[in-house]
């Protein structure tokens, strides 16, 4: 990832409290930046500001000197975000889900490159299945299989990934995010899970509740 | 003298200016309103058609003309909001919304007081009544879309988008019922065509719409102090305020 | 940018066709409201062949009303809404082709059982070209302006009669000039007129309303 995302002096108000004001930090290549804090402390609102999806109320993110709220779809293109929400549809099944999150996102991938994307979630087999008769963990996998596809996307922000995951299922998914951060990629991400997960360029920044 | 407007753009200095001006245009608002309708019911001559009862137009038409200028206020204060980013901008236009919901309400009204010693009914669906109760339903829309919404900002800004959506739509629904109205009414007259207008009929409105502008003014500004007192009830001169008040 | 508006239209059609009852509801709607004004206004031909118009108009305001929870709640409520916004393409042409699948699904199927429904009022047959032509030409604004007031709405509690209060000032336009071609050509006006600006209408919502409905989106989703 050539250029740096910069969140500048950041302020958070989500109704009438003040989550976190005067938040500054810089992503580059190869950084694992965990945001850690108590609940309700902001950590997806800081994620959301981050992706463009919430404006600020005061303060604002650039991408490569410019905001990215000028930017759109050209700093969208280089960024994969995951949500708490899964965004799959449930009468679509998986294979079919992960391949219009593809095409929307700008990504090319084949039925092959989709299958085998859900294959190293631990899908095999189930890609045909509506997301509707899948459990809790294999639908967060189904959504999490985006990065199986997303090596070439610079920037991955990732809210919570590991919920209702099992060990194996964990593990799967941290070696990805590894594997993206030693490629040069960065990974923006919130965890309630402590296990670290052990890459070079790891850091983390605590939002205190009201601070 | 020149006047650094931007002085006014935030809640906190905006709020005593406001108080005044309201105190200020209040008490003209009652002056031009006397002399209005003094004008309008004991100065203007008697109508050859329509006799007395036509003395309502001195309430009807200043309404209706307010009630559609405070629709394009209200949408320019939520584009400027819109497009700056300005708290004290949304605030102004949810000020307006309720003052024009009641100006389209007393043109209804008022129109169908007239029409029923004029015409024998209640209502017609003249092109005007028509617009006005349509415009009736843009300004409810507006307040009811702000009412659901919790969250002031998202508030503002999808106020903003409906009001400039509205403010687009408004010429074009005008003429699109004055059309029907024409078409299906043949030859007939229309209920607010208003009689040949004697010097004095024509002072009596325009008094009367200034004193409807003066009006506005004072009570879009009392309006637009309660929402910035509920808005802001955490900042520092929120709270002075209240304490030395109460 | 082209396979991704295709993407999304065929997605919407996918969806809508395994979840058939909601598309099938609004049509039977659309047929029961036609049905219940004879019912209403009594079963003089002479009445019904005047009111028929304005009837077939009205019925289908309703229902393109009612199907607008459609658009943009589901996908809101699951996420993939979000990730529309963050895609590649910019999010007024995605909502385009949203609208347009939508109104496949939901307005071209008005258009097409219109006609036996205005047989039912007697509608003079060479006429029912123009009936056909102003709900074809009328139903895909409904569905653009109606895409705004969905978008405004996103989320919130009693959002179906909030919708219905914002959209339906913004739709009378359209439906007087609507219901105004069929009614000129059967007065013997012919409807061209009333036609040509539908035309003009449909243009300008289309290039217009997709770009005020991703606003409400952005505006929406914070």
């Amino acid at each position: 990832m050539q250029t740096p995302l910069e969140a500048i002096d950041l302020c958070c108000v989500r109704g009438e409290r003040t989550l976190f004001e005067g938040l500054s930090f810089t992503l580059k290549g190869g950084d694992l930046l965990r945001i850690g804090g108590p609940n309700g402390s902001g950590k997806t609102s800081l994620l959301r500001i981050a992706c463009g999806l919430l404006e600020p109320e005061s303060g604002e993110v650039r991408w490569g000197g410019e905001s990215i709220l000028r930017l759109k779809e050209e700093f969208w293109v280089r960024l994969l975000y995951i949500g708490h929400a899964n965004a799959l549809k449930d009468d679509m099944s998986a294979a079919e889900n992960l391949g219009v999150a593809s095409t929307l996102a700008g990504i090319v991938a084949d039925r092959r490159q989709v299958a085998e994307a859900l294959a190293r979630l631990g899908l095999a087999g189930r890609e045909n299945l509506p997301v509707r008769v899948l459990s809790q963990g294999q639908r967060r996998r189904a959504a999490l299989a985006r990065l199986a596809l997303g090596a070439a996307v610079p920037l991955w922000v990732l809210d919570e990934p590991f919920t209702a995951l099992d060990a194996k299922a964990v593990e799967n998914v941290q070696e990805l995010m590894r594997g993206h951060v030693s490629r040069g990629g960065a990974v923006l991400y919130t965890t309630h899970h402590e296990a670290d997960i052990g890459a070079a360029g790891s850091r983390r920044i605590d939002l205190a509740g009201g601070k | 003298m020149s006047v650094n407007w931007f002085k006014y753009s935030s809640p906190q200095t905006f709020f005593p200016l406001a108080g005044r001006l309201a105190l200020g245009f209040g008490a003209l608002a009652v002056f031009t309103c006397a002399v209005g309708l003094y004008l309008g019911f004991f100065v203007a001559p008697t109508d050859a058609q329509q006799g007395e009862s036509y003395r309502i137009i001195f309430i009807h038409v200043p309404a209706a003309w307010m009630s559609m200028f405070l629709y394009v206020v209200m949408a320019f204060w939520a584009g400027i909001g819109l497009a700056f980013n300005t708290r004290l901008s949304g605030m102004m236009a949810s000020a307006v919304a309720p003052t024009g919901a009641l100006f389209t309400f007393i043109a209804l009204w008022t129109g169908s007081l007239w029409g029923k010693p004029a015409w024998g009914t209640w209502w017609v669906w003249d092109a005007r009544l028509t617009s006005e109760l349509i415009l009736l339903f843009l300004y409810f829309g507006f307040m009811a879309l702000q009412a659901a919404i919790d969250d002031p900002r998202r508030a503002d800004r999808a106020g903003a988008v409906l009001a400039l959506v509205g403010v687009v739509n408004v010429p074009i629904i005008y003429f699109s019922v004055k059309w029907w109205n024409t078409l299906h009414q043949g030859a007939s007259v229309s209920l607010t065509k208003a009689p040949t207008m004697a010097a004095t009929m024509l002072a009596g409105m325009l008094v009367m719409i200034f004193a409807f502008w003066f009006y506005s003014i004072a009570a879009v500004m009392l309006r637009a102090r309660c929402i910035m007192l509920e808005r802001e009830r955490a900042s520092e001169w929120a709270g002075q305020y209240a304490r030395g008040v109460a | 940018m082209i396979a991704a508006l295709r993407c999304v239209i065929v997605r919407d059609l996918r969806l809508a066709a395994r979840r058939s009852s909601d598309v099938l509801t609004v049509l039977l709607f659309f047929v029961i409201v036609v049905s219940l004004f004879p019912l209403g206004v009594g079963p003089d031909p002479k009445l019904l062949r005047v009111v028929a118009p304005g009837v077939l108009w009205v019925a289908a305001l309703l229902a393109s009303m009612l199907a607008l929870g459609r658009v943009f709640a589901q996908d809101h409520a699951d996420g993939t809404l979000e990730q529309m916004m963050m895609g590649a393409t910019p999010l007024g042409l995605v909502v385009a082709a949203k609208v347009l699948a939508h109104w496949l699904v939901t307005g071209l199927p008005l258009v097409l059982i219109s006609p036996i429904l205005a047989l039912q009022f007697d509608f003079p047959q060479d006429l029912l070209g123009v009936l056909i032509l102003s709900l074809a030409l009328g139903t895909p604004i409904l569905g653009l302006i109606g895409a705004i007031g969905a978008a405004l709405t996103l989320g919130l509690r009693g959002a179906g009669a909030l919708l219905s209060l914002l959209v339906l000032p913004l739709y009378v336009p359209v439906l007087i000039i609507g219901a105004g071609a069929a009614d000129a050509a059967a007065s013997g006006l012919g409807g061209q007129a009333q036609l040509l600006i539908l035309g003009a209408m449909l243009i300008v919502a289309a290039a217009f309303a997709p770009w005020a409905s991703a606003a409400a989106l952005r505006i929406s989703v914070e």
